[in-house]
């Protein structure tokens, strides 16, 4: 996969708990999820494990504290990606 | 099983305590009561003459005996109470009959997901007549107050 498609697939998972639109509009690998999108902490859960179901992947707890923007989640995503 | 220990554990007090016991507690689902006392401060108010359990204070009912309470059991011996909070994140209850002053309500929830100290169950409410009173989904999250997640 493709970062240009991974990068599409994390911003369908993300969308449903965005706060700030405007946020999602520009989204880059910079984007971070609470200061750019103000995504709550709780939704940040949700959208680690809409990340499980959609890549069949499993997010520990090491790997969740760093998914706190698009580019730290990606890494994330291939890492385990990779390893499966 | 009374479990005093949990209860005991958590974060309220009177006036705004509304667990008595809890009777079947396992990793998948919580059981656990409350009566509501006849003189409850929020019946002064909710409604004028007319004193109705407020639909929100249902919902903190069900939380703390399906979030918080199943949540301590839960997190075992990560919980302090001293150190960590909880706080609703999500709720989506439906109502079905009233609960008036002096009613017991037995409050069941079953475990969606425990994950990252977040905890999302399916809840039901019934009263003593095995009645439904409320229906829903709560979620909630544990945190320590030294580490904002």
């Amino acid at each position: 996969m493709n970062n240009e498609k991974l990068l599409l697939k994390l911003k369908t998972i993300i969308t449903p708990y965005v706060q700030n639109e405007e946020g999602l509009n520009n989204l880059s690998e910079e984007t971070d999820f609470i200061q750019d999108l103000e995504i709550n902490s709780a939704n940040l859960v949700d959208v680690v494990l809409d990340v499980e179901d959609e890549f069949d992947i499993e997010i520990d707890n090491e790997s969740m504290e760093k998914m706190l923007t698009v580019k730290a989640s990606i890494e994330v995503i291939e890492g385990k990606l990779a390893a499966k | 099983m009374i479990r005093t220990d949990i209860i005991a554990k958590l974060p309220y007090d009177k006036p705004f305590l509304f667990v008595d016991n809890i009777l079947t507690l396992d990793d998948h689902h919580i059981v656990g009561n409350y009566t509501f006392l006849k003189d409850e401060y929020f019946y002064k108010g909710h409604f004028k003459n007319n004193p109705i359990t407020p639909g929100v204070i249902l919902t903190e009912c069900m939380a703390q005996i399906g979030m918080a309470c199943f949540g301590i059991y839960l997190l075992g011996d990560a919980w302090d109470e001293t150190q960590w909070s909880v706080a609703m994140t999500s709720n989506e209850i439906n109502f079905f009959a009233p609960v008036f002053p002096g009613e017991k309500v037995i409050v069941e929830a079953e475990k969606v997901y425990f994950r990252f100290n977040k905890l999302k169950c399916n809840v039901v409410m019934r009263n003593a007549k095995e009645v439904i009173v409320a229906k829903g989904v709560v979620a909630g999250i544990a945190f320590s107050n030294q580490k904002k997640l």
